[in-house]
């Protein structure tokens, strides 16, 4: 059979995780709370799960008026659409003069064409299906410099894949110049798995092929050590219990000063942390399925990913 | 994972489904005879069969004429009985249907005529019962002795009731007969001697027979003779052998009019009584065939048939019912081999467009419009439009393309222009919109692939929809959307890989370590 050596590794197809995963443990009556951003961050704000501080909202065209009072003079800010999905619609400014906004890439911005994209935002042109859409004006994060020397702009994004409450899968996602700043992996953002036990990077992905440094700063990825991450797995296992979702992804975001903060949530994540890991998921999943029904807290299952979910990629390093 | 349970309800779903869907269609095709592959046309013919006598003093008349009954490899559309004041009524005597027509009071020639119209179809076999062994005939002296002699030179030179019933038969036909046969032969101006003859000696072996009358259907009108053949029971079923050579079988064109040798026209207060018979061939559509033979059938599965709709509504529901087989395609391209493209079902409307387009101009005309229209989108993108105004505003666009472009193409004689109108324009705006996001999102890249996707897809789909046989298929047998349901079922809950994902994940492939 031509698909064994993807079985064998167990790999995760779209076709299982859409029908296996997804419409048996994350039922639809739950996606609200991670396709709204607004409602995620509410719910974590609840559970005491650190998340960027959230400026205000802008739910009608009317409210595009109160933008200059939301903002201040606050010189930091990203705009962002609540229902936006693969980082649509996303605006990050690093300052503002004379009703003009600075983005993070240097171009400036005319209030103008901002209000003409808030309004597009509104109207829903990055929600799915096109309903009509809240904006909302939140924390800039400055990013902790560990991962500077391989990101190109943007923001590098920690991605863990959350099954029944335990993380089973890390990946950093870190944008280059082709993804124009953005964590997408298929935009051409480059994907670094991350060993579940120590937090260390491991290789690099780049359009489905292994590579070992970053094509714009030439730096190499592995044997970095993410800062701080038993608090992200421990904040990533409990945004189980923040939504109920069986199969999750969680994005986490590393501030300098604020350490770890959520950034939102997934219901559908990809697939693709397969190939930064270079590993299959399928395996663990079975292996979780096999403990997953006694009801431990957080700290604990956390306790037994790491010591079970140790990259093989790492061991035979 | 553990999901048996479900699994086996929609396995046991979609085998319901395809055998309900596959058993009515089953049924259609075979016994009501709606053809499987297009444009089949069947022969009809028109069997008139006249009798006539005379009464040459005022008073009653009766007239039994031998109809036929179980015709097999033939279907009947219609039978009527045409005659002048007489009554007519039908009985089934010892397997055989026997017209009776009647009058209380009639004097001189009378003319009775009896018309049926029938079909060729699908052997069927012969179901006329199987009779008991025949007694050896109780015959005078000298044909006992010669039925003796024939019956024992026929066996020692064959095997089989078949061998042994076409050796005597040879016998019997030969130009020369020896004295033996000659004796049972009697009058040999009458055609139904030799087969009577036969059928006495078989019984002298004790080999059940039956003389039949058979009417050859011509392929031009004309008037035709009944000839005598004989069927024999070897045990398991019945042959048919023709007397005069002892050829196994029964022409192709050749009708079973009677299973008795008794004469087909009986008459009482007559006299002088004669049959002729009058066949006259026809050619009909296979299709309309099948819906008449429906139709008096009384079938329930006939009448809710699309064929009943007004014309127009049906040519609406050849194209309808070719969807389903689109979307089929579109699960088939989109779970299975794992190509993208916009919107769902995009690809299946745009396919329905290129039946009237052709193939290769409607892959031009759709490529120009969307490539135009997201030109403009692009454009239109600056003036910094709200999201429905620019929609409508590209929807607009659309629709002036298409007349500008349909003008164009009628200048310069290029008939296939006109037919752009067909592509589903708020379908194309969706596209457009869609493309242009993913373009300003994604980049160029990705609008382009999924662009193509949609066309390669849409292609697909207009070859399938576009098989001939399928078309006819689908709309004669709807009830083969079932099975059509049954396999997007299936399909719903394939959780294999795609085909894309073995190029996607080929370095988790590579060396299985």
């Amino acid at each position: 059979m031509i698909f064994g050596s993807l079985r064998n590794r167990g790999v995760l197809g779209i076709n299982c995780r859409n029908s296996e995963l997804i419409s048996t443990f994350n039922p639809r009556k739950l996606y609200p709370l991670v396709d709204d951003k607004l409602r995620t961050k509410k719910l974590a704000i609840d559970h005491g799960v650190p998340v960027p501080e959230l400026y205000g909202s802008l739910s009608t065209i009317h409210d595009i008026h109160d933008f200059h009072t939301i903002i201040g003079d606050r010189q930091d800010f990203v705009v962002k659409p609540a229902n936006g999905s693969g980082g649509d619609g996303i605006l990050v400014f690093d300052g503002h003069r004379d009703g003009r906004f600075r983005l993070c890439t240097g171009l400036m911005v005319p209030w103008d064409d901002l209000s003409h994209h808030l309004a597009n935002t509104l109207n829903g042109q990055y929600s799915l299906g096109g309903h009509p859409d809240r904006v909302m004006i939140e924390y800039r994060v400055r990013f902790d410099p560990v991962f500077d020397l391989v990101s190109y702009l943007g923001v590098p994004d920690i991605r863990v894949i959350v099954f029944r409450g335990y993380p089973v899968m890390a990946m950093v996602r870190l944008p280059t110049r082709a993804s124009n700043g953005k964590a997408n992996l298929h935009q051409g953002a480059v994907g670094v798995g991350i060993d579940l036990a120590t937090g260390r990077t491991l290789r690099g992905v780049l359009d489905n092929e292994f590579v070992d440094e970053h094509p714009d700063t030439g730096t190499s990825f592995s044997g970095l050590d993410v800062p701080g991450w038993q608090a992200i797995l421990m904040m990533a296992a409990r945004c189980y219990e923040l939504t109920g979702l069986g199969y999750l992804g969680v994005d986490i975001v590393l501030d300098a000063a604020r350490g770890p903060l959520m950034l939102e949530l997934n219901a559908r994540p990809g697939l693709n942390i397969q190939i930064a890991n270079s590993e299959g998921i399928m395996h663990r999943l079975r292996e979780v399925q096999t403990f997953a029904d006694s009801k431990l807290p957080a700290g604990e299952r956390v306790q037994v990913s790491v010591d079970r979910f140790h990259s093989m990629a790492d061991a035979a390093a | 994972m553990k999901l048996t349970g479900r699994r086996r309800h929609l396995y046991a779903l979609a085998a319901t489904l395809a055998v309900l869907g596959g058993s009515a269609a089953t049924y259609r095709a075979m016994v009501l005879g709606f053809p499987i592959t297009p444009g089949v046309t069947s022969s009809l013919w028109t069997v008139e069969a006249r009798v006539r006598f005379e009464r040459y003093t005022p008073g009653p008349a009766k007239a039994h004429l031998a109809i036929p009954g179980d015709l097999p490899g033939y279907g009947v559309l219609s039978e009527n009985f045409i005659s002048r004041g007489f009554g007519v009524s039908v009985n089934e005597e010892e397997g055989d249907r026997i017209a009776l027509w009647a009058i209380r009071r009639t004097e001189g020639e009378q003319s009775l005529y009896y018309r049926l119209r029938l079909f060729r179809q699908a052997n069927r076999s012969v179901a006329f019962p199987a009779p008991p062994f025949p007694p050896v005939p109780e015959l005078e002296e000298p044909f006992s002795t010669a039925m003796d002699a024939i019956v024992a030179d026929v066996r020692r030179r064959s095997a089989d009731v078949e061998t042994f019933t076409a050796t005597l038969l040879q016998t019997i036909a030969s130009a020369s007969p020896n004295d033996n046969v000659r004796l049972f032969l009697g009058d040999e101006s009458d055609p139904f001697a030799a087969a009577r003859a036969a059928q006495t000696l078989l019984a002298g072996a004790r080999i059940p027979a039956r003389v039949l009358h058979v009417l050859p259907l011509p392929s031009e009108a004309r008037q035709v003779e009944i000839q005598p053949w004989l069927a024999v029971h070897n045990g398991k079923r019945w042959l048919l052998f023709d007397p005069a050579t002892g050829t196994r079988g029964l022409p192709k064109s050749t009708m079973i009019w009677s299973w008795s040798a008794k004469p087909l026209v009986q008459v009482s207060g007559g006299s002088r009584e004669s049959i002729e018979f009058r066949v006259s061939p026809s050619v009909q559509d296979a299709l309309s065939l099948a819906q008449q033979q429906a139709a008096s059938h009384g079938s329930r599965l006939a009448q809710f048939s699309l064929l009943d709709l007004p014309l127009q509504t049906q040519q609406i529901y050849t194209i309808m019912m070719l969807i389903p087989i689109g979307a089929l395609v579109i699960v088939l391209m989109r779970n299975v081999i794992g190509i993208r493209t916009f919107g769902t079902f995009l690809p299946v409307l745009v396919a329905l467009a290129f039946r009237e387009t052709q193939l290769l101009a409607g892959i031009v005309l759709f490529s120009a419009l969307v490539a135009i229209g997201l030109g403009l989108r692009l454009y239109l993108e600056r003036l910094h439009l709200l999201l429905v105004p620019r929609l409508a505003a590209v929807l607009t666009i659309v629709v002036l393309l298409m007349a500008a472009l349909s003008v164009l193409s009628h200048r310069l004689g290029l008939e296939t222009g006109l037919s752009i109108a067909l592509f589903p324009m708020v379908i194309l705006t969706m596209t457009i919109e869609r493309m242009s996001v993913v373009w300003d999102e994604r980049g160029p890249r990705d609008a382009i692939i999924d662009g193509l996707g949609s066309l390669f897809v849409a292609a697909i789909a207009y070859g399938v929809m576009g098989l001939p046989i399928l078309k006819h298929v689908a709309f004669v047998f709807p009830e083969l959307m079932l099975l059509v349901l049954a396999v997007i079922l299936l399909l719903g809950s394939y959780t294999g890989y795609r085909l894309s994902e073995l190029r996607r994940f080929r370095v988790l492939g590579k060396g299985s370590s």
